[in-house]
């Protein structure tokens, strides 16, 4: 065998090597979720979800967390959309190019990369303990705020970048101020697209246990939250006290969850595809 | 009456900006103030070379070093996994792949960074540890290959886009001439295109290892909870990230040592995390300037 067909051969063998690399990840993942399925859906019923937790594990349900995760879904949203577009905003539009923009970008691209549970142990020592909010839905929301809020603010701005000057200086022209420009033009333009990135952080927000954990949130609440200073558990944690329970009958429990939390956390995925697809296609600058 | 709304509107907006700022001071001046009354009463000395990590139990022990070494060992294993697997996928969607395969494939990878990871850390503990267990005579139920794998395939998206931006950054022209001399697809990219992207290669390695380090709920699933000094990827150990949960599960009294002990813990996964997140910046934008 010459040289020449040697080095077609170890091209071709690579080229197979990759297509069944790309598929290795994701056909483990439909293994998994596979197995998931055939052990969990059994036990998935309308009881499991409308009940409270209990030591019995054929009686164990997700009713509290998952209206602590909706709990928790709400109220991130309000605080991490306000300040997050807000700051997103100004750093695109108002922060004048110098030192202090660039070290805001700087710090915004270390917050992105900070552990989810030093955020957890942020708001530990600052909400719960230091603000007296202790292991509330409040203090645990705001926990998850800022732990997504650096990745609303990328978002934000590039969605702001991405709106044509034109609609800018054509407000401006019309005598509209800076804010007038921003609130009745930028923005509209580039809500598609925020509204994507904020539904894609919160699909990462629904699944996150561990800074909650640490902030306070418990594992086992006899109750559903009614007000933002109630203790909560949620979907994840429940998830997590149940696979660490030795009885086999609360793996089944887990797997049911683990149901229920991958439907969401799909749909908020596939609702963000959706909605990026339909405004890629719409909108044709 | 238009102006001082106007301004009152930008004070406002800017008061969110420095809400990023005032979080990064919040989480250096909380582990800094916590850590300086930990070590008031450990010794740095002892907190980074001791091999015992016992502060829960009434001999009390506070090296670092078995969380450490965990951390390092279960983030070492799922980069084995991830780097061969990533990289591949980017050479072969950037070299290989036409244009529509990419667009399809690459959100669908993106699945995989999507999963909630207690629901990696419950496929960890169920489904590959009993399957390693088959053929590994002597694996422990808790052990860090297993998550260890679990969390490689968390991180193949990561690896795999990067790579793929540090590729596709390289100029055309020394793509060109490879083929121009006869290369052949793989002489073109493991002689040309790799050596050309290494400092993105590299920036993708360090933060998937950035993010593995810190990652929590896998490790506290399938790891175990028990600090062993030890580099045997067979039996249970405890990591940096599940230590600070153990803790917070807990009901450890607030101002006592055992509560300072996960902002010592904290600090030290700090460190780590940023410094490895500003050298993969600070690659980052040399090499985006290398090809400008």
């Amino acid at each position: 065998m010459n040289n020449s067909t040697k080095n077609r051969l170890t091209d071709k063998a690579f080229q197979y090597f990759g297509i069944f690399n790309t598929f290795l990840g994701l056909v483990m993942l439909a293994v998994f979720i596979f197995v998931i399925m055939q052990v969990g859906l059994p036990r998935l019923n309308w009881d499991f979800i409308t009940s409270l937790p209990s030591r019995f594990p054929e009686k164990a349900g997700i009713y509290t967390a998952l209206i602590g995760t909706f709990w928790m879904l709400f109220l991130t949203i309000i605080f991490s959309v306000t300040l997050g577009v807000s700051a997103g905003i100004y750093l695109e539009e108002y922060a004048k190019k110098g030192w202090f923009s660039k070290l805001l970008e700087i710090n915004i691209s270390n917050l992105v990369g900070v552990p989810s549970v030093i955020y957890g142990i942020l708001g530990l020592a600052f909400f719960n303990r230091y603000l007296g909010l202790g292991g509330s839905l409040l203090a645990g929301s705001l926990t998850l705020s800022l732990l997504i809020i650096p990745v609303i603010i990328v978002t934000t701005r590039e969605s702001l970048k991405a709106v044509p000057k034109t609609i800018k200086e054509g407000a401006y022209a019309l005598g509209a101020t800076r804010w007038q420009t921003i609130w009745k033009q930028q923005l509209p333009a580039a809500s598609g697209s925020i509204v994507t990135g904020v539904i894609l952080a919160l699909a990462r927000a629904i699944g996150e246990a561990a800074p909650l954990i640490v902030v306070g949130a418990l594992v086992y609440v006899p109750f559903i939250p009614h007000t933002p200073m109630d203790d909560y558990t949620l979907l994840p944690i429940q998830i997590f006290n149940w696979t660490s329970r030795p009885q086999p009958e609360f793996q089944v429990n887990a797997s049911a969850g683990i149901i229920v939390l991958l439907f969401l956390t799909f749909l908020l995925n596939g609702i963000s595809i959706y909605l990026r697809n339909k405004w890629q296609k719409k909108v044709k600058w | 009456m238009r102006r001082p709304k106007e301004k009152l509107i930008e004070k406002l907006l800017a008061m969110s900006g420095w809400l990023t700022i005032l979080t990064t001071l919040g989480i250096l001046v909380i582990l800094v103030y916590e850590s300086v009354q930990f070590f008031a009463d450990v010794s740095v000395w002892e907190f980074l070379t001791g091999t015992e990590w016992t502060p829960l139990f009434s001999k009390k022990e506070f090296g670092i070093l078995p969380l450490l070494t965990a951390t390092l060992l279960t983030s070492v294993i799922a980069l084995l996994v991830a780097l061969p697997i990533g990289l591949s996928i980017a050479i072969y969607l950037n070299e290989y792949a036409n244009r529509k395969f990419r667009s399809t494939v690459k959100p669908m990878l993106e699945v995989l960074a999507s999963v909630p990871t207690v629901v990696y850390g419950f496929f960890a503990l169920t489904i590959i540890t009993p399957f390693l267990q088959s053929f590994i005579p002597g694996l422990a139920g808790f052990n860090s290959i297993s998550p260890g794998i679990v969390m490689g395939i968390m991180i193949i998206p990561m690896i795999s886009s990067l790579s793929e931006d540090a590729l596709f950054a390289v100029p055309k022209s020394l793509r060109d001439a490879s083929y121009g001399m006869g290369a052949t697809r793989f002489q073109t990219v493991f002689r040309v295109l790799i050596p050309s992207a290494s400092s993105g290669i590299i920036v993708s390695i360090i933060l998937a290892i950035s993010r593995a380090i810190g990652e929590t709920m896998i490790v506290a699933i399938a790891a175990g909870q028990q600090p062993n000094f030890t580099f045997n990827p067979l039996v249970p150990v405890e990591t940096i990230t599940t230590y600070i949960v153990q803790v917070s599960l807990g009901d450890v009294p607030r101002d006592s040592i055992e509560y300072r002990t996960i902002f010592a813990a904290g600090m030290v996964l700090f460190i780590i995390t940023f410094v490895m997140n500003n050298v993969s910046l600070w690659l980052k934008r040399k090499y985006h300037r290398q090809y400008e």
